[in-house]
């Protein structure tokens, strides 16, 4: 049985259809990158899985339990799951380090000290062991991220949502952030949203190309990037290839 | 002689001053506990709950202050209620603060991104969780210069607890006024020095904990 898995997902905002039946199954310490044009429902996809906006029909069950049930305990299963997004929503009133240990703190009710020692280690791992006593303000944009998935990895979870980690940053500090990402790969499973070529070619397991609310082809970097089957895959690819320099970012 | 009687008063002002700082405490400290939950309710909890919150806010900041204590005091004995000057006064004073306060909490609350939310449940706190140490804290840092406001202006609405006999500074110059009507000039002039001098102190007080739990990427004054 997948680890994570997603059964035709259907969500619409009002009367817009973002997501028209998508389904797709993640393994343990798997690492799956999603690439598709703008309004395609990538986000829209992550916070379907994590119920932070549940979707309107279909299932997800993660390790045998399903999440879109109403009588699943959602809190309990979110902690399972990681999410870093787009914007790092660090919370501002926090240092760096209370920003990882909060989690561990009060939800998972570890005591301040181990709990702060284990943030400690997770900000060491994303290399920001000098800024445990910044405010997110006082971060440059790819810390912040590098908070981000460190408040993430804290609550050891099976999979981590990551919804454009580096669409906010400037081209000179998205690499620190996908090096953390990469350096990750193996560990634990990650679900990734992004338009970072040049990680989806050399780090994912398995590439799914979605657009118009629906998953138009999936499968290995080798596969898609050099035998792609459908034309608008092909087309896609090569267009944002050329766009972001596939062959220079995050290689 | 009129400066012995004044001599001689000095200590019940004194007095009086003792119970304003006490009824000022209690007060702002039932409408600030009161205010945060209201906010929180009136922003989070279900429509109805959230509708009922609002109608005691729209109530309670339409009604004078001393009509409501006259009500606490005068009326709800009818109704079986009795409580003493202090008790009403304290009360009258808390519940109006709560409802002032509850708006600029909401205000507040409005101004933090909705991101914050987001990144709380995602940790798999619930929202109760997600409120109390995620929103209330960020609110309450947010809120300091309408907090300070708020608080000036109880610490001056305690003189009206006079109106129902609670025997606080404000009262203790009229027993003055009374016993040498010639002083009256000067009695009052050193009560409105000395609630100049709260509020005063209380504003330099609250500069200090507004610059200390200043959260860094909030500081506009950085701007001047």
């Amino acid at each position: 049985m997948a680890m994570l898995e997603v059964k035709d997902i259907y969500k619409s905002y009002g009367k817009v259809p973002i997501l028209k039946g998508v389904s797709f199954t993640m393994e343990k310490e798997e690492t799956k990158v999603i690439i598709g044009p703008s309004g395609t429902g990538k986000s829209t996809l992550l916070r379907c899985i994590n119920q932070l906006s549940p979707p309107d029909k279909g299932q997800v069950w993660l390790d045998g339990e399903e999440i879109t049930n109403p009588k699943t305990n959602i809190n309990k299963m979110r902690e399972k799951i990681g999410f870093v997004f787009q914007d790092f929503n660090l919370f501002n009133h926090l240092t760096a380090l209370r920003n990882v240990s909060i989690g561990l703190e009060k939800v998972k009710k570890i005591e301040k000290d181990a709990a702060q020692k284990r943030a400690l280690q997770e900000l060491t791992r994303v290399g920001l062991e000098a800024q445990v006593g910044q405010y997110p303000a006082q971060l440059s944009g790819g810390q912040k991220q590098r908070v981000g998935i460190a408040r993430a990895l804290a609550m050891d979870p099976d999979v981590i949502l990551f919804d454009e980690p580096t669409s906010a940053l400037d081209p000179e500090l998205i690499g620190d952030v996908l090096d953390v990402m990469k350096s990750l790969c193996g560990k634990v499973a990650m679900l990734v949203v992004t338009h970072e070529m040049g990680f989806a070619r050399n780090v994912a397991d398995e590439i799914i190309f979605m657009e118009g609310g629906i998953i138009v082809e999936q499968g290995s970097p080798k596969e898609m990037f050099t035998n792609a089957k459908m034309a608008r895959t092909k087309e896609f690819l090569g267009r944002i290839g050329a766009l972001y320099g596939e062959d220079e970012t995050g290689g | 002689m009129a400066l012995e009687t004044l001599i001689e008063s000095l200590p019940s002002l004194l007095d009086g001053l003792i119970v304003t700082l006490l009824l000022t405490a209690v007060g702002i400290l039932l409408g600030t506990t009161l205010g945060v939950v209201l906010a929180a309710g009136r922003s989070y909890a279900s429509r109805p709950i959230a509708y009922l919150i609002l109608i005691y806010e729209k109530v309670l900041r339409g009604i004078p202050l001393l009509v409501l204590f006259f009500l606490i005091y005068f009326g709800f004995p009818q109704i079986g209620i009795n409580l003493d000057a202090f008790t009403a006064a304290v009360l009258g004073l808390g519940l109006r603060s709560s409802a002032y306060q509850a708006q600029i909490y909401r205000g507040a609350i409005n101004s933090i991104p909705e991101g914050q939310i987001h990144a709380a449940f995602s940790l798999g706190m619930s929202k109760l969780k997600a409120i109390r140490h995620v929103i209330i804290p960020q609110m309450l840092r947010l809120s300091i210069p309408g907090w300070s406001n708020e608080f000036t202006i109880l610490l001056k609405d305690t003189s009206l607890a006079f109106g129902i006999g609670v025997i606080e500074l404000m009262r203790q110059g009229r027993y003055i006024q009374v016993r040498d009507s010639s002083l009256v000039l000067i009695v009052f002039l050193l009560i409105a020095l000395i609630y100049f001098i709260l509020v005063f102190s209380a504003n330099r007080i609250m500069r200090v904990v507004e610059k200390k739990y200043q959260m860094a990427g909030y500081q506009a004054e950085a701007h001047r």
